[in-house]
C-alpha cells in the first residue's frame, strides 16, 4: 500500500496534474453554482475535454476535481439563494439558507467548506483502506460472479429508488440495458437493432446519452419554469470566521457523518442524496432537546451534518467504481464511461495493472479537498458573482455546450439530432417522475453484463453456471431479494395499517 | 390515465417490438457455425425483452402501490401551458436547426446565430451586448476546440473553403 501511495504521490504531484485538479475544482465550483446544473451535467459536458487530454490519470483527476468542485458549488447556491442544483445538497439548504437570511452567509459557507473538507478527507482515508481489500477479494471473481454482481448492483439501484418508484427505476434500468444492445457488439460482430440506420451501427454514443439524460432536461426545466433560476439574495458575503464554540459543536457531527456518509456512499444506488438526508435526520434526532428546535432555522450542526455526509458519500461511491468497475450512481456511471473511452477498464485489475491511475485518483482527492478549502473559500465572494449571469445568456450557452459535447465526441451532425430526440424523451420521462440515472447506469453496464454472461454461458455450455457456482447463485438470490423487499415491506405496512396482519 | 402509465404503455410497445425482433427475425441471418454456440446474439435481448415487458406491464397496471401522498413535483405536466412551453419548443427547434446548419453554414455563423437567436427567444433585447458576446464566445470556443484540442471544425460556410 505504501508503495502505491508513493506512486500516487509521484503522479498526482506532477505539474500538469496539479493544474488539472486546480482547474477542475475551479470549473466545477463555477458551473456547479449555477442553479439547475448538477455534477452529472457538468461532468458530462467536461468529458470531451477530458478525453482529448489523452492521459487517463490526468483526465480522471480533472473529472474528479470537477466533481468535488461541483458539489461544493452546489452547496454554495443552496446556501446563498436556496436553489440546490442537485438533490444531494437539498438538505444543505434546510439550515444553510436560514443562516444566509440572518446575514451569516459567510459563516454558513465556512461551516459548509470545513464540513465538506473533513467529509471528503475522511472518505478518502477510508477509501484507501477499503478499496485494496475489496479489490483483492474481487480478484477471485470469475465472469459468472461478475455477471451476478452487476445484476446485484443494478437491482440495488432500483431497490433504493424509494417508495412507489422501484418499478419505474427497474424499468429504466432495463431500458438502458436494451439501448446498450443496439449496434455492433465486440462479441458477435453482428449489427443488432440498428433498424438500418448507419449512425446506429456503433450504438448510441455514451456522451450523447449522458447529455440527453441530464444536461438537456435540466436546461429545459430552467426554460419552462423561470422561477428555478431566479437569483435574488443580498450578494454581500462577509465575515467568514466561525467561533470556537461552534467549532466544538460541529466537530463530533462531522466525525460521525463522515463515516456514516462514506458507508452509505459505498452501497450502489444509495449515494450522496440519501446520505445527506439520513445524516441530517440522525443528527437532529440525537441532538439535545433545545438544539433540536434550532434545526431548520439556521443550526450550524444541521448544516455540517449533510455537508460532511454528502462529501464522504461521494468519495465512498468511488469504492465500487474503482474496485469492481460497477458504478453506484449517475455520476460514477459517467466517470466509468469516460474511463472506458480512455481505454482503462476499472475493476480489481486496475490496482495491479495501472496502479498509477488508481493511486493518483486517491491522492488527488486529498489535493482537491485542500484546494477547495484554501483556494475556493477566499474566492467565494467573487465566484458568487456568477450567480448574476442573466438566464437569457445562461440557457443558450448551456444548450450550446451540450450540443458541442455531443458533436466533438462523434464529429457527426446526426448525433445532434439523436441528442435532441433523446433529450425530449428524457424531459417527458422526468415530467412523469421516472428516475433517469438508472437508465444511464444500465446503458453503461449493459455491454459488460452481456459479455460476462456470454463468457460464462460458453464456459459452462449453458445456464448451468448459475447452479454450479454457489457464489453466483447467492448473488443472484440477493438481487431478487433486493427487488422484492421494498414491495413486500410496503405490503406489510399497508396490511398492518388495516390491522389485519401481524400474526407472525 | 396518468402520464407515467402512458409512458409505461409506450415502453411496453417498444419492448414488444424489440422482443419480436429478438425472437423471430434476428436469428434468420445467423451463420451455421454460430448456431452451435450456447449463446446467440439474440439470447440476451430475449431475456431483456421478457423482463422489461413484465416490468412495464406492472407499472402500467399500477401493481406497485406508491407512498400514500404523492410528493410535490418539480413541474406539474398537467398544467404545462402555465409554463414557458413556447420558449422550450422554440429552443428545441433551434437546436435541430443548428444540427442541420452546422456543416453547411460553418461553425462560426451557426454558433453566433444559435446563441443570439436563443437569447432573443428567451426575451433578450439588448442586441448591442448580445451580438458581441456571441461573437467572442463562438471565436473562443472555436479556437479552443480547433487549436487546443485539435478537433477539426469547419469555421466558414462551405463555399469559402475549409479554413485553417
Amino acid at each position: 500500500m505504501l508503495e502505491g501511495i508513493m506512486i500516487g504521490l509521484g503522479t498526482a504531484f506532477s505539474l500538469t496534474n496539479i493544474l488539472m485538479v486546480i482547474g477542475g475544482c475551479l470549473i466545477g465550483t463555477f458551473i456547479g453554482m449555477l442553479p439547475g446544473l448538477g455534477p452529472m451535467s457538468i461532468i458530462a459536458i467536461m468529458i470531451p475535454v477530458a478525453i482529448s487530454i489523452g492521459d487517463p490519470s490526468a483526465a480522471l483527476i480533472l473529472l474528479a476535481g470537477v466533481y468535488y468542485g461541483a458539489i461544493f458549488g452546489g452547496s454554495t447556491s443552496s446556501i446563498l439563494i436556496n436553489a440546490p442544483g442537485v438533490a444531494s445538497t437539498v438538505a444543505t439548504s434546510f439550515d444553510g439558507y436560514p443562516l444566509a437570511r440572518q446575514g451569516k452567509a459567510g459563516k454558513a459557507l465556512t461551516v459548509a467548506a470545513i464540513s465538506s473538507f473533513c467529509g471528503g478527507t475522511v472518505g478518502a482515508i477510508l477509501l484507501m483502506i477499503f478499496a485494496p481489500a475489496l479489490a483483492s477479494v474481487a480478484l477471485l471473481f470469475h465472469s459468472a460472479e461478475y455477471f451476478a454482481l452487476m445484476v446485484v448492483g443494478l437491482s440495488a439501484i432500483a431497490a433504493f429508488a424509494g417508495s412507489g418508484q422501484v418499478g419505474k427505476a427497474l424499468l429504466m434500468t432495463l431500458l438502458g440495458l436494451i439501448m446498450a444492445t443496439v449496434g455492433e457488439g465486440a462479441l458477435f460482430n453482428l449489427p443488432r437493432f440498428t433498424m438500418g440506420i448507419m449512425d446506429l451501427q456503433s450504438g448510441f454514443g455514451f456522451i450523447t446519452l449522458a447529455m440527453a439524460m441530464f444536461a438537456l432536461p435540466e436546461a429545459m426545466y430552467l426554460v419552462l419554469d423561470p422561477g428555478r433560476s431566479k437569483t435574488e439574495g443580498s450578494g454581500e458575503i462577509k465575515d467568514l470566521r466561525i467561533t470556537r464554540d461552534e467549532a466544538r459543536a460541529i466537530a463530533p457531527v462531522i466525525g460521525r457523518q463522515s463515516v456514516q456518509g462514506f458507508l452509505i456512499g459505498v452501497l450502489p444506488g444509495a449515494g450522496a442524496t440519501i446520505a445527506s438526508f439520513l445524516g441530517y435526520a440522525v443528527e437532529r434526532n440525537i441532538a439535545p432537546k433545545e438544539e433540536q428546535e434550532q434545526f431548520g432555522k439556521g443550526s450550524v450542526k444541521g448544516l455540517a451534518a449533510p455537508e460532511s455526509a454528502n462529501n464522504a458519500a461521494c468519495t465512498g461511491s468511488f469504492v465500487p467504481l474503482l474496485t469492481l468497475g460497477i458504478p453506484g450512481s449517475g455520476t460514477t456511471a459517467i466517470l466509468l464511461g469516460a474511463l472506458i473511452a480512455l481505454n482503462v477498464s476499472p475493476g480489481p485489475r486496475l490496482m495491479l495493472d495501472q496502479p498509477e491511475i488508481f493511486w493518483a485518483v486517491i491522492i488527488s482527492m486529498y489535493v482537491g479537498n485542500v484546494i477547495l478549502l484554501i483556494l475556493n473559500l477566499p474566492l467565494i465572494p467573487y465566484i458568487a458573482k456568477v450567480l448574476a449571469v442573466p438566464r437569457n445568456y445562461l440557457i443558450p450557452f448551456i444548450l450550446f455546450f451540450t450540443l458541442m459535447g455531443a458533436y466533438i465526441g462523434q464529429n457527426n451532425a446526426t448525433e445532434l439530432l439523436i441528442l435532441v430526440g433523446l433529450g425530449i424523451c428524457a424531459t417527458i420521462l422526468r415530467f412523469a417522475d421516472y428516475p433517469l440515472a438508472p437508465l444511464l447506469i444500465g446503458f453503461i453496464l449493459g455491454r459488460m453484463l452481456e459479455d460476462n454472461f456470454a463468457r460464462s454461458m460458453q464456459l459452462y455450455d449453458g445456464v448451468g453456471f448459475i447452479l454450479e457456482r454457489p457464489m453466483t447463485m447467492g448473488l443472484l438470490g440477493l438481487a431478487v431479494i433486493l427487488v422484492a423487499l421494498p414491495s413486500y415491506r410496503a405490503r406489510r405496512a399497508r396490511l398492518r395499517a388495516k390491522g389485519v396482519a401481524d400474526a407472525d | 390515465m396518468a402520464l407515467d402509465r402512458w409512458i409505461a404503455l409506450v415502453i411496453l410497445m417498444i419492448c414488444l417490438a424489440y422482443g419480436y425482433a429478438a425472437f423471430f427475425t434476428m436469428d434468420a441471418g445467423l451463420p451455421p457455425f454460430m448456431q452451435r454456440n450456447p449463446i446467440w446474439p439474440s439470447t440476451f435481448p430475449k431475456i431483456l425483452s421478457v423482463m422489461a415487458a413484465l416490468v412495464a406491464l406492472a407499472v402500467l397496471l399500477g401493481l406497485e402501490k406508491g407512498a400514500a401522498d404523492p410528493k410535490p413535483m418539480d413541474i406539474n405536466y398537467r398544467r404545462l401551458t402555465d409554463y414557458k412551453i413556447g420558449q422550450a419548443l422554440a429552443l428545441l427547434g433551434l437546436m435541430v436547426a443548428y444540427a442541420l446548419l452546422l456543416r453547411p453554414a460553418g461553425f462560426l455563423i451557426a454558433t453566433v446565430g444559435f446563441l443570439a437567436i436563443g437569447a432573443i427567444i428567451l426575451g433578450e433585447r439588448k442586441l448591442h451586448i448580445l451580438i458581441p458576446v456571441a461573437l467572442i464566445a463562438a471565436g473562443v470556443v472555436w479556437h479552443l476546440v480547433q487549436q487546443v484540442l485539435g478537433i477539426y471544425l469547419r469555421p466558414w460556410p462551405f463555399f469559402l473553403g475549409t479554413g485553417g
